[in-house]
């Protein structure tokens, strides 16, 4: 499903953060991405739906080279997967529900069947009864399942989901990654950067220690 | 999604947008609406000029003031020569005696004329021309001029002529003037839009990093400059009929001195269309030329 084919990215003026990457995920697949803080795994996932483009080298998703695509084929890109972030980047300006309907109103569903998916995504995570708080009055642990649900509102092929246990306490943080391995079990495609890989025991690893695979 | 429907749904989020902050969107109205009243009830007022222009210049006349002393025989002499000519229509003579007659029925007249030792009228002939070309007539009133005993010649529809002047030079200014306010209108919207952008950057942020295309980001933006211009419009609309209302009466009397019956009225339906129309396109301008700086994909 996705390639990494010699991946190298460059900041300016001179900070390598990927190194002749080469890896390859299958459909169907669990992949932890490790490594300390600064070893690139942000960058890594930020290539897939090309937040970031590759220095060199090439990235194909489902046969697609993601560096070559025109900025205007980017959106329908990203529409094939779900995108967990950092720092979740929620809307606090509207409640859970409305955050959830926000990926379903940018790829046109019909209002009604838009409710129905996005109050099904809040229940998958345990939120329907929060669907009219607002995110700000969410925990943390509510706000990251709020993300995920967020992510996976529109049913993507693939799940991104950059550190998301982090800032997170150890309970929390394991039932927020029993979320994703529930994905994982009904034939989502995930892929997760974490610096603690123990919280996925059945994820295939790619280690990686300042901007190469170890 | 069709293209209707995402349209629909891009107006509403930006009406309840311009719901959501009631004081900044109605100041913003309003500054748009009395930008728009000046030129639309300028030119509401030129259309009722101009009709009256209109009515007058159907109907141009020549007269011809013999001098005092003339002889009626003369004056007869330049009837009948008059009418042989082919750009003439109708002559008409005013002998002076009955114009005496006429002045004396005047109440404000008749005791003036009472103390005048003798008649102080001239015998007057009205020649109405074939045609309405003003060159045709002007050319008669040039050589009438040099005939014998002839006083002075009026072309009757100097004045229409003159107005027609005026609201040609009014136009002109009108069209500055429009020209500078909605530039103005522009500028409200664009302005507006920036801040929108500004306040709404995260979410324009998310929407992209989910998958959203430029239309779509831009489609509720759009919608908030034009929605924006077109209730300015309104407001102008509202305006410019309430000073109609108010000059309705001094207007007619003040015409009604100088003989001219002028009754303003409200502006037309084709004439409000037209003023909301081009205020929601000024809206949307504003906002397009905002997005186009603003958006530039990262």
């Amino acid at each position: 499903m996705i390639r990494f084919d010699r991946i190298t990215k460059r900041y300016p003026p001179d900070i390598t953060a990927l190194a002749e990457i080469s890896a390859e995920i299958g459909a169907g697949e669990l992949v932890a991405i490790t490594g300390h803080s600064g070893a690139g795994k942000s960058t890594l996932l930020k290539l897939i739906p090309a937040i970031e483009r590759p220095t060199a080298g090439s990235l194909l998703f489902n046969g697609q080279n993601v560096g070559a695509l025109p900025p205007r084929a980017l959106p329908f890109l990203r529409r094939n997967m779900g995108l967990v972030f950092q720092d979740q980047k929620l809307l606090f300006d509207r409640n859970a529900l409305a955050n959830v309907l926000l990926p379903l109103e940018i790829a046109g569903f019909p209002p009604r069947e838009a409710r129905r998916r996005a109050e099904a995504a809040l229940d998958k995570v345990g939120l329907l009864k929060r669907a009219k708080a607002m995110p700000i009055a969410l925990s943390g642990g509510e706000q990251q399942r709020l993300a995920i649900a967020r992510a996976v509102v529109h049913r993507p092929a693939l799940l991104l989901a950059d550190e998301p246990t982090a800032h997170l306490d150890t309970d929390t943080a394991r039932d927020v990654a029993n979320i994703f391995i529930e994905f994982h079990r009904v034939g989502v495609t995930v892929l997760v950067a974490t610096y603690d890989a123990s919280l996925f025991p059945s994820a295939r690893c790619l280690a990686l220690s300042q901007g190469r695979l170890v | 999604m069709n293209w209707l429907s995402a349209h629909g749904r891009a107006m509403q989020l930006a009406l309840a947008r311009l719901i959501a902050a009631p004081l900044n969107t109605l100041l913003s109205i309003l500054g748009i609406g009395i930008l728009l009243a000046l030129p639309a009830g300028g030119q509401w007022l030129l259309e009722h000029l101009a009709a009256l222009g209109r009515g007058a210049a159907a109907t141009p006349q020549l007269t011809i003031f013999l001098q005092v002393e003339a002889e009626r025989p003369a004056a007869e002499e330049i009837v009948a020569r008059l009418k042989k000519r082919a750009e003439v229509a109708k002559v008409e003579l005013l002998a002076r005696e009955d114009t005496l007659e006429r002045m004396k029925r005047q109440e404000s007249l008749a005791d003036v004329i009472a103390a005048l030792p003798k008649n102080p009228f001239p015998d007057a002939i009205v020649v109405t021309p074939a045609d309405e070309n003003p060159v045709t007539l002007e050319a008669l009133a040039t050589e009438a001029r040099q005939w014998r005993q002839v006083e002075a010649v009026q072309i009757d529809s100097d004045w229409a002529r003159r107005l027609s002047a005026l609201l040609h030079l009014a136009r002109i200014g009108l069209g500055l003037l429009a020209t500078l306010l909605g530039l103005g209108l522009v500028a409200i919207t664009f302005n507006t839009i920036r801040l929108q952008v500004l306040t709404r950057e995260a979410e324009v942020e998310v929407s992209r990093l989910l998958g959203a295309t430029d239309a779509f980001i831009r489609r509720p933006f759009l919608w908030y400059g034009a929605l924006l211009g077109l209730f300015g419009g309104a407001m102008a609309w509202l305006i410019v009929a309430a000073a109609m209302f108010a000059l309705r009466l001094p207007v007619a009397e003040l015409a009604q001195l100088y003989g001219i019956e002028l009754e303003l009225a409200l502006p037309t339906l084709p004439f409000s269309a037209m003023l909301l129309g081009a205020a929601a396109f000024l809206g949307w301008l504003g906002a397009a030329l905002s997005l186009r700086q603003q958006l530039r994909a990262p």
